[in-house]
Protein backbone atom coordinates (compact mmCIF):
# COMPACT_ATOMS: atom_id res chain seq x y z
CA UNK A 1 0.00 0.00 0.00
CA UNK A 2 2.74 2.45 0.97
CA UNK A 3 4.71 1.44 -2.12
CA UNK A 4 1.80 2.53 -4.31
CA UNK A 5 2.19 6.05 -2.87
CA UNK A 6 5.96 6.09 -2.56
CA UNK A 7 6.97 4.78 -6.00
CA UNK A 8 5.13 7.41 -8.10
CA UNK A 9 6.26 10.17 -5.73
CA UNK A 10 9.88 9.01 -5.88
CA UNK A 11 9.79 8.68 -9.67
CA UNK A 12 8.31 12.17 -9.99
CA UNK A 13 10.91 13.57 -7.58
CA UNK A 14 13.83 12.09 -9.52
CA UNK A 15 12.35 13.20 -12.86
CA UNK A 16 11.83 16.68 -11.46
CA UNK A 17 15.37 16.75 -10.10
CA UNK A 18 16.74 15.88 -13.52
CA UNK A 19 14.50 18.60 -14.92
CA UNK A 20 15.88 21.21 -12.51
CA UNK A 21 19.45 20.44 -13.50
CA UNK A 22 18.94 19.83 -17.21
CA UNK A 23 16.34 22.42 -18.26
CA UNK A 24 17.48 25.07 -20.71
CA UNK A 25 15.14 27.78 -19.45
CA UNK A 26 15.13 28.85 -15.78
CA UNK A 27 11.31 28.84 -15.84
CA UNK A 28 11.28 25.14 -16.67
CA UNK A 29 13.74 24.53 -13.83
CA UNK A 30 11.41 26.33 -11.42
CA UNK A 31 8.42 24.22 -12.51
CA UNK A 32 10.51 21.05 -12.17
CA UNK A 33 11.54 22.20 -8.68
CA UNK A 34 7.85 22.63 -7.84
CA UNK A 35 7.24 19.00 -8.90
CA UNK A 36 10.09 17.79 -6.68
CA UNK A 37 8.77 19.75 -3.69
CA UNK A 38 5.23 18.44 -4.14
CA UNK A 39 6.34 14.81 -4.43
CA UNK A 40 8.60 15.18 -1.39
CA UNK A 41 5.62 16.51 0.55
CA UNK A 42 3.81 13.27 -0.35
CA UNK A 43 6.72 11.18 0.96
CA UNK A 44 6.67 13.21 4.19
CA UNK A 45 3.04 12.22 4.64
CA UNK A 46 3.94 8.55 4.26
CA UNK A 47 6.72 9.10 6.82
CA UNK A 48 4.23 10.33 9.45
CA UNK A 49 5.41 13.94 9.20
CA UNK A 50 2.16 15.69 8.37
CA UNK A 51 3.15 19.08 9.81
CA UNK A 52 6.40 19.11 7.83
CA UNK A 53 4.46 18.15 4.69
CA UNK A 54 2.13 21.11 5.15
CA UNK A 55 5.09 23.43 5.79
CA UNK A 56 6.76 22.09 2.66
CA UNK A 57 3.76 23.00 0.53
CA UNK A 58 3.15 26.39 2.15
CA UNK A 59 6.72 27.66 2.46
CA UNK A 60 8.59 25.94 -0.35
CA UNK A 61 5.94 25.59 -3.03
CA UNK A 62 3.96 28.63 -1.96
CA UNK A 63 6.66 31.14 -1.17
CA UNK A 64 10.09 30.12 -2.40
CA UNK A 65 9.16 28.88 -5.87
CA UNK A 66 6.90 31.90 -6.39
CA UNK A 67 9.84 34.12 -5.44
CA UNK A 68 12.01 32.30 -8.00
CA UNK A 69 9.35 32.77 -10.67
CA UNK A 70 9.04 36.48 -9.85
CA UNK A 71 12.77 37.01 -10.19
CA UNK A 72 12.94 34.99 -13.42
CA UNK A 73 10.20 37.15 -14.90
CA UNK A 74 11.72 40.33 -13.49
CA UNK A 75 15.13 39.67 -14.97
CA UNK A 76 13.78 38.44 -18.31
CA UNK A 77 17.04 36.59 -18.88
CA UNK A 78 17.82 35.70 -22.46
CA UNK A 79 17.11 32.03 -22.91
CA UNK A 80 19.82 29.45 -22.63
CA UNK A 81 23.45 29.69 -21.75
CA UNK A 82 26.30 30.36 -24.12
CA UNK A 83 27.54 27.30 -25.95
CA UNK A 84 31.04 27.71 -24.55
CA UNK A 85 31.95 24.76 -22.35
CA UNK A 86 35.29 25.84 -21.03
CA UNK A 87 36.52 22.38 -20.07
CA UNK A 88 36.82 19.59 -22.61
CA UNK A 89 34.68 16.50 -21.92
CA UNK A 90 33.03 18.32 -19.01
CA UNK A 91 29.86 16.22 -19.26
CA UNK A 92 31.77 12.93 -18.99
CA UNK A 93 33.81 14.15 -16.04
CA UNK A 94 30.68 15.48 -14.32
CA UNK A 95 28.86 12.16 -14.78
CA UNK A 96 31.82 10.18 -13.43
CA UNK A 97 32.23 12.42 -10.37
CA UNK A 98 28.48 12.35 -9.72
CA UNK A 99 28.39 8.54 -9.92
CA UNK A 100 31.25 8.19 -7.46
CA UNK A 101 29.66 10.73 -5.15
CA UNK A 102 26.31 8.93 -5.30
CA UNK A 103 28.01 5.63 -4.46
CA UNK A 104 29.74 7.16 -1.42
CA UNK A 105 26.48 8.77 -0.25
CA UNK A 106 24.55 5.52 -0.66
CA UNK A 107 27.11 3.56 1.36
CA UNK A 108 26.99 6.14 4.14
CA UNK A 109 23.21 6.58 4.21
CA UNK A 110 22.09 2.99 3.72
CA UNK A 111 24.44 1.82 6.46
CA UNK A 112 22.39 3.83 8.94
CA UNK A 113 19.01 2.45 7.83
CA UNK A 114 17.07 0.35 10.34
CA UNK A 115 13.57 -1.13 10.18
CA UNK A 116 10.82 1.35 11.03
CA UNK A 117 9.05 0.87 14.39
CA UNK A 118 5.29 1.37 14.59
CA UNK A 119 4.20 5.00 14.76
CA UNK A 120 2.66 6.08 18.07
CA UNK A 121 -0.53 8.12 17.97
CA UNK A 122 0.03 11.82 17.32
CA UNK A 123 3.63 11.57 16.02
CA UNK A 124 4.51 14.38 13.65
CA UNK A 125 1.39 16.46 14.16
CA UNK A 126 1.59 20.22 14.49
CA UNK A 127 1.00 19.76 18.20
CA UNK A 128 3.96 17.40 18.65
CA UNK A 129 6.35 19.50 16.56
CA UNK A 130 5.19 22.73 18.22
CA UNK A 131 5.63 21.30 21.71
CA UNK A 132 9.19 20.20 20.92
CA UNK A 133 9.92 23.52 19.22
CA UNK A 134 8.82 25.67 22.14
CA UNK A 135 10.25 23.43 24.85
CA UNK A 136 13.70 22.20 23.85
CA UNK A 137 14.36 24.48 20.89
CA UNK A 138 13.17 27.84 22.21
CA UNK A 139 16.49 29.67 21.74
CA UNK A 140 17.05 28.49 18.13
CA UNK A 141 13.40 29.34 17.45
CA UNK A 142 13.90 32.94 18.61
CA UNK A 143 17.21 33.17 16.72
CA UNK A 144 15.40 32.03 13.57
CA UNK A 145 13.09 35.02 13.96
CA UNK A 146 16.10 37.33 14.22
CA UNK A 147 17.65 35.74 11.12
CA UNK A 148 14.41 36.29 9.21
CA UNK A 149 14.37 39.95 10.22
CA UNK A 150 17.99 40.34 9.10
CA UNK A 151 17.10 38.66 5.79
CA UNK A 152 14.19 41.03 5.20
CA UNK A 153 16.33 44.09 5.96
CA UNK A 154 19.11 42.79 3.68
CA UNK A 155 16.67 42.13 0.84
CA UNK A 156 15.15 45.62 1.13
CA UNK A 157 18.60 47.20 1.20
CA UNK A 158 19.90 45.18 -1.75
CA UNK A 159 16.75 45.63 -3.80
CA UNK A 160 16.71 49.41 -3.37
CA UNK A 161 17.60 51.42 -6.44
CA UNK A 162 20.56 53.70 -5.76
CA UNK A 163 19.29 57.29 -5.41
CA UNK A 164 19.98 59.37 -8.50
CA UNK A 165 23.16 61.38 -7.97
CA UNK A 166 23.38 60.18 -4.39
CA UNK A 167 26.24 58.43 -2.72
CA UNK A 168 24.79 54.98 -3.52
CA UNK A 169 24.86 52.58 -0.68
CA UNK B 1 5.91 -1.10 4.18
CA UNK B 2 8.55 0.98 2.44
CA UNK B 3 11.91 0.52 4.19
CA UNK B 4 14.17 3.37 5.27
CA UNK B 5 16.66 2.40 2.55
CA UNK B 6 14.23 3.47 -0.18
CA UNK B 7 13.83 6.95 1.30
CA UNK B 8 17.54 7.34 1.93
CA UNK B 9 18.37 6.19 -1.60
CA UNK B 10 15.91 8.78 -2.99
CA UNK B 11 17.52 11.40 -0.78
CA UNK B 12 21.01 10.47 -2.00
CA UNK B 13 19.94 10.59 -5.65
CA UNK B 14 18.35 14.03 -5.22
CA UNK B 15 21.40 15.36 -3.37
CA UNK B 16 23.70 14.12 -6.13
CA UNK B 17 21.52 15.76 -8.77
CA UNK B 18 21.63 19.04 -6.86
CA UNK B 19 25.40 18.90 -6.39
CA UNK B 20 25.89 18.13 -10.08
CA UNK B 21 23.64 21.06 -10.96
CA UNK B 22 25.66 23.45 -8.81
CA UNK B 23 28.91 22.28 -10.40
CA UNK B 24 27.81 22.05 -14.04
CA UNK B 25 25.30 24.85 -14.65
CA UNK B 26 26.37 28.46 -15.11
CA UNK B 27 23.04 30.25 -14.73
CA UNK B 28 23.02 31.64 -11.19
CA UNK B 29 19.25 31.08 -10.86
CA UNK B 30 19.51 27.41 -11.78
CA UNK B 31 22.45 27.01 -9.39
CA UNK B 32 20.23 28.42 -6.66
CA UNK B 33 17.46 25.96 -7.50
CA UNK B 34 20.00 23.12 -7.34
CA UNK B 35 20.96 24.29 -3.85
CA UNK B 36 17.27 24.11 -2.92
CA UNK B 37 17.22 20.57 -4.31
CA UNK B 38 20.09 19.59 -2.02
CA UNK B 39 18.42 21.18 1.01
CA UNK B 40 15.26 19.23 0.24
CA UNK B 41 17.08 15.93 -0.08
CA UNK B 42 18.65 16.54 3.34
CA UNK B 43 15.19 17.33 4.72
CA UNK B 44 13.96 13.99 3.42
CA UNK B 45 16.84 12.24 5.20
CA UNK B 46 16.00 14.11 8.42
CA UNK B 47 12.34 13.11 8.23
CA UNK B 48 13.30 9.50 7.47
CA UNK B 49 15.58 9.31 10.50
CA UNK B 50 12.95 11.01 12.65
CA UNK B 51 10.58 8.22 11.61
CA UNK B 52 13.22 5.55 12.17
CA UNK B 53 14.13 6.67 15.69
CA UNK B 54 10.61 7.98 16.47
CA UNK B 55 12.28 11.21 17.54
CA UNK B 56 10.50 14.47 16.79
CA UNK B 57 13.84 16.34 16.77
CA UNK B 58 14.44 15.43 13.14
CA UNK B 59 11.21 17.15 12.13
CA UNK B 60 12.04 20.22 14.25
CA UNK B 61 15.35 20.52 12.42
CA UNK B 62 13.52 20.34 9.10
CA UNK B 63 11.54 23.35 10.30
CA UNK B 64 14.77 25.28 10.90
CA UNK B 65 16.16 24.22 7.53
CA UNK B 66 12.98 25.58 5.92
CA UNK B 67 13.37 28.92 7.71
CA UNK B 68 17.03 29.27 6.76
CA UNK B 69 16.30 28.22 3.17
CA UNK B 70 13.63 30.90 2.88
CA UNK B 71 15.98 33.60 4.19
CA UNK B 72 18.80 32.34 1.98
CA UNK B 73 16.61 32.50 -1.11
CA UNK B 74 15.44 36.03 -0.29
CA UNK B 75 18.97 37.36 0.19
CA UNK B 76 20.44 35.35 -2.69
CA UNK B 77 17.80 36.44 -5.18
CA UNK B 78 18.25 40.07 -4.08
CA UNK B 79 21.98 39.68 -4.78
CA UNK B 80 21.28 38.15 -8.20
CA UNK B 81 18.90 41.00 -9.07
CA UNK B 82 21.56 43.49 -7.98
CA UNK B 83 24.24 41.78 -10.08
CA UNK B 84 21.87 41.70 -13.06
CA UNK B 85 21.22 45.43 -12.73
CA UNK B 86 24.88 46.32 -12.87
CA UNK B 87 26.16 43.68 -15.30
CA UNK B 88 23.12 42.62 -17.36
CA UNK B 89 23.87 38.94 -16.87
CA UNK B 90 23.24 36.07 -14.47
CA UNK B 91 25.93 33.86 -16.00
CA UNK B 92 28.43 33.21 -13.23
CA UNK B 93 31.29 32.96 -15.73
CA UNK B 94 30.75 36.63 -16.56
CA UNK B 95 30.86 37.72 -12.91
CA UNK B 96 34.62 37.50 -12.45
CA UNK B 97 35.46 40.84 -10.86
CA UNK B 98 37.51 39.15 -8.13
CA UNK B 99 39.59 37.09 -10.55
CA UNK B 100 43.24 38.04 -10.19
Amino acid sequence: MEWAVFLPAAALAVAGGIGVVAARQPVHSAIALLIVLASLAVTYLVLAAQFVAVLQVIIYAGAIVVLFLFVIMLLNVRSGEGPAVKLPRQAVAAAAVAAGYLAALLVAALGAARPFPAVPQGFGTAQAVGAALLAGYLLPFELAAVIMLVGIVAAVLLGRRPPAGGEGR
Amino acid sequence: MVPATAYLALSAVLFTLGAAGVLVRRNALIIFMSVELMLNSVNLAFVTFARQHLSIDGQVIVFFVLVIAAVEVVVGLALIVDIFRSRETVDIDDVDLLRG
